[in-house]
């Protein structure tokens, strides 16, 4: 069974597992890192989503041997350490405005959210509606205007 | 403290006093309660239910209006049965007061995301004059004994457990104070107690974790306790955040599928085409069971249970099976099949129909009752004894119907009740529990058993196809009938939720009724004084799965309601909302329209092709109006999102709402933003399509609930200050208006009154439906090319 290494949360890590398993799986039942959420398996509710060399992906969709051993992959439980703290602001944000319902769906929403606002700052565009509009994450819970609020509370402070 | 048994006579002062706007009020801090002094070696307080919540129930007539006499919801809803069927065990509920100064609780109530683990802290610690901090909340297991009071449904956790967990938390802070005057040789009525720590008038001071052994009884004894004065109240009605919003943001708080149980490997069911179709043979299974990652491959029940090292693998297994299959219980139906047996199951409607009546009929579609977290649990089932962990809304039900399942007794299943991720009414039922009970037996194996997304949307529980007709006889300046009948799909009624109910409601004034008809009775209310007035449900069981999806029946019947109030209004030449508030019944749901209308600037100028609507709904001990602006026009209907749905988009909503007494405002606040988001895709765009047998849609990308793109971008929910002594419930009650508004402004933006729900149902569909074998739709590969 061919061994995979990649960068897991700042850590170097090692599984046997087959070649085609997608990396969420890899992730949450091999490694025991359950912060990103199984939704839809399809890359659609985006539960998932989690960070690569600090660009939102979703492990669900990818398959283990597409990861390189340099690659840094991030999950929610990573996210703080990235700009050592022990929270991001995105994160405090989220806290700031009781966002979380069930929270099932957050960690995802946290890591989309974080990419949303770096790749506005690299486009030079606003934060604004339009551009969180273009978050796919769902939230059966329905706390959409509570995330608005975070995620521009958030992308003030980072 | 007290050194003699307490009477057990309890006192039932009459203390009712007359309030603003003639509501009358219980002063329940008059009132005295029974709690009990547990037995033990730290302070153990129990509490007993003992009271009556009178709420308004008198109609103010208005000088036009046909006056209806009260509906049963008025005088008696589904609140309270489920309250008088938990009466008799609730003195079971229990406090202990630790050493290390927190006091710990464990909630017979299932948590989902609603906030009643925050909720309930924030009661303890008002009663007990505590930081919520200090109070920790966990799920109870399951608790055979309780009986009917282990059950989360209908929005009733807080009405329901406000009062005992008051009672057991005023006992206990009672005798912490009793044994900080004896050890402080101090008079009870001169210490301060605070945050945990008692003190007296030198300053001497107490943690009360270290006075738990001494206020500890070594007899079970009654003690009656009064409450805490509302008027004195710190922590109940200030916002607060909830408690575990560290743990959801940094990915700690643990589901059922994130627990590691020992030897607990993946498990998935391939399923069959059908909906509830089962496997008659599988083709492979050794062929199968040699795949990578997996360790087992068993026919059971209703699919092909495949155990593996990843759900990736599973779901790999699961779709390499070749199974044949029996046919399902709806085999080879459709909408339109389904839709016909409705309407000749409908119930005739009783006023004549006179050349002044407006008549409508309404078709409300399949919609999924599917969370974000799939149905899922984990069993362990080996010897005569199980081992269950998962959500459950009705664990009590859910032990004894695995245990009957498993042919052993109903105490030797442990039923651990996780946090859920969503439920919506769906965890009343645990399908995925009893599932993963039968696998771990057949399999002799801890299973962690999930249901994949194609399977949650297909295969799942789902808000039963309806269909809603109402008859209004209207003269020159009053309505003198309003009839509304409707039927429905049978909506499933887990057995938990159906003991109690049938069991309160055969005392209740009901009469004879069905459990779906009790609930249906006691939840539905017309809020207008619309002279003869009357509400009946038939329903057809056509074997679908069903659940009393959030709201039950009320988001439906308050579309069609309200889009006839409407209908009425402009018949009489009245404006949508002055019609409605000259015609509410009680002066506390006149208010919230008022409010909702001076809130929301009702009546402003709109632009073409854009509209206001406002509706009202009545239930829960409390009453909520919304007024939407919707815009219809064709830039913004035809707009394009890839595998989305757009058309008509709410872009403001205005909600106001009077619960009663508020426990966490911002915990409600989250709630009703929730119902609206929820009310939006049960209107505009969320259901399932029945064709051949089975629902076409299979995930996300086919079911369309609510997503950015379709959320309001303002969004204002008011809480009324309320005279309600009492809180109500909450969970659910952000649907209905919502529906109601948003379906009114269609037809004001349009000039078309709707005739079926969601609006979008009939169009065609903007995706390619998966196929239903392989059952799973394989994970893509391509995710390092959509990264942003």
């Amino acid at each position: 069974m061919p061994t995979h290494t990649f960068q897991l949360n700042g850590e170097q890590v090692s599984v046997d597992v087959e070649d085609d398993v997608r990396l969420l799986w890899v992730i949450r039942d091999l490694l025991k890192v359950t912060g990103p959420k199984y939704g839809c398996g399809i890359n659609v509710c985006k539960a998932c989503t989690s960070h690569i060399n600090g660009k939102a992906f979703n492990p669900c969709s990818v398959q283990v041997k597409d990861i390189r051993p340099t690659d840094e992959v991030t999950t929610i439980e990573g996210l703080a350490d990235t700009v050592k703290a022990d929270l991001h602001p995105m994160q405090q944000a989220w806290i700031d405005n009781d966002v979380a319902q069930c929270g099932y769906c957050q960690p995802g929403q946290i890591m989309a959210a974080v990419a949303k606002v770096k790749q506005c700052r690299a486009e030079g565009r606003e934060v604004d509606d339009d551009a969180i509009e273009e978050l796919r994450n769902i939230c059966r819970c329905g706390t959409y205007n509570r995330i608005r609020e975070a995620i521009k509370a958030g992308a003030q402070d980072m | 403290m007290p050194s003699h048994r307490a009477t057990t006579t309890r006192e039932r002062p009459r203390a009712e006093r007359p309030a603003k706007h003639g509501v009358l009020h219980t002063d329940l801090s008059r009132r005295r309660f029974l709690g009990y002094v547990v037995a033990g070696t730290t302070l153990v307080a129990a509490a007993e239910l003992g009271r009556e919540a009178i709420f308004d129930a008198t109609p103010s007539a208005s000088a036009l209006a046909v006056p209806s006499a009260p509906q049963t919801p008025e005088v008696y809803d589904l609140l309270d049965v489920l309250r008088d069927s938990a009466r008799p065990t609730a003195n079971l509920i229990r406090i202990k007061v630790n050493r290390d100064n927190t006091v710990s609780f464990a909630l017979p109530r299932s948590d989902n995301g609603q906030g009643i683990i925050t909720s309930t802290q924030m009661i303890i610690a008002e009663e007990m004059g505590l930081d919520p901090d200090q109070v920790l909340v966990t799920l109870a297991d399951a608790r055979p004994e309780l009986v009917f009071n282990q059950l989360t449904g209908g929005s009733s956790t807080t009405f329901t457990t406000f009062t005992p967990i008051r009672v057991a938390a005023a006992l206990a802070q009672g005798r912490l104070l009793d044994a900080a005057a004896a050890e402080m040789r101090q008079d009870k009525d001169v210490l301060t107690s605070r945050q945990g720590l008692i003190t007296g008038p030198n300053g001497a001071s107490l943690p009360f974790g270290e006075l738990t052994t001494k206020a500890a009884a070594p007899v079970t004894q009654a003690v009656e306790v009064a409450l805490k004065d509302q008027e004195k109240f710190t922590i109940i009605g200030k916002p607060r955040t909830k408690s575990d919003a560290l743990a959801m943001v940094t990915g700690k708080k643990k589901f059922t599928t994130d627990l590691q149980i020992p030897g607990a490997l993946p498990t998935v069911l391939c399923r069959a085409p059908d909906l509830n179709g089962y496997p008659r043979a599988v083709a492979n299974l050794d062929q199968v069971r040699t795949m990578p990652g997996i360790t087992d491959v068993v026919k059971v029940g209703g699919g092909v249970a495949v155990r593996g090292n990843t759900f990736g693998q599973c779901i790999a297994a699961v779709d390499a099976l070749q199974v044949t299959w029996a046919n399902g219980t709806v085999h080879g139906k459709d909408d339109d099949a389904v839709l016909k047996e409705l309407r000749a199951a409908e119930l005739p409607l009783a006023a004549p129909k006179l050349p002044g009546s407006l008549e409508g009929e309404f078709v409300f579609y399949f919609r999924s009752n599917s969370s974000l977290e799939t149905n899922c649990a984990i069993a362990d089932v080996r010897g005569n004894r199980a081992t269950i962990w998962g959500p459950s809304k009705s664990p009590i039900a859910a032990q004894a119907e695995i245990a009957k399942k498993l042919g052993i007794p109903q105490n030797a299943v442990t039923f651990h009740v996780q946090e859920g991720g969503g439920s919506f009414g769906r965890k009343l039922f645990f399908d995925a529990a009893e599932e993963a009970a039968l696998v771990s037996q057949a399999m002799g194996k801890p299973v962690k058993l999930m249901w994949t997304r194609a399977d949650d949307s297909r295969q799942g529980r789902t808000h039963p196809m309806a269909t809603c007709r109402i008859r209004a006889n209207v003269t020159a300046d009053a309505v003198t009938s309003f009839e509304i009948r409707h039927t429905s799909v049978a909506t499933e009624v887990n057995p938990g939720l159906s003991e109690a109910i049938s069991a309160a409601a055969n005392k209740a004034p009901l009469g004879n009724l069905t459990v779906s008809e009790s609930i249906f009775e006691t939840t539905q209310v017309t809020p207008y004084n619309f002279g003869a007035s009357t509400r009946f449900l038939n329903e057809v069981d056509m074997g679908f799965n069903t659940s009393s999806m959030r709201n039950i029946y009320s988001p439906d019947v308050a579309t069609a309601r309200e889009l006839m109030v409407d209908q009425i209004a402009a018949k009489l030449g009245k404006d949508p909302y002055e019609f409605r508030s000259e015609f509410a019944k009680q002066a506390r749901w006149k208010a919230v329209l008022d409010r909702v209308a001076q809130e929301a600037g009702w009546g402003k100028s709109m632009a073409d092709g854009t509209a206001q609507g406002i509706g009202m709904h009545v239930e829960y001990k409390g009453a909520a109006a919304c007024v939407v602006e919707l815009d219809c026009r064709p830039e913004t209907v035809n707009r394009k999102i890839r595998q989305a749905r757009t058309g008509p988009r709410v872009t403001k909503v205005t909600y106001v709402v009077d619960v009663g007494l508020v426990i966490n405002p911002r915990g409600l606040e989250a709630q009703m933003m929730g119902g609206i988001n929820d009310a939006l895709a049960m209107t505009l765009t969320s259901s399932l399509h029945l064709d051949d047998g089975h629902f076409v849609e299979a995930s996300w990308d086919n079911y369309f609930y609510t997503r950015q793109w379709n959320t309001p971008p303002e969004m204002n929910i008011v809480i009324m200050d309320s005279t309600a002594p009492e809180p109500g419930g909450a969970g659910e009650f952000g649907i209905a208006a919502t529906c109601g508004a948003i379906a009114c402004a269609y037809a004001r933006a349009t000039g078309k009154v709707p005739t079926y729900f969601p609006l979008d149902h009939k169009d065609p569909l903007p995706f390619e439906p998966y196929p239903t074998v392989p059952p799973i739709p394989p994970s893509p590969t391509d995710g390092l090319q959509t990264t942003f």
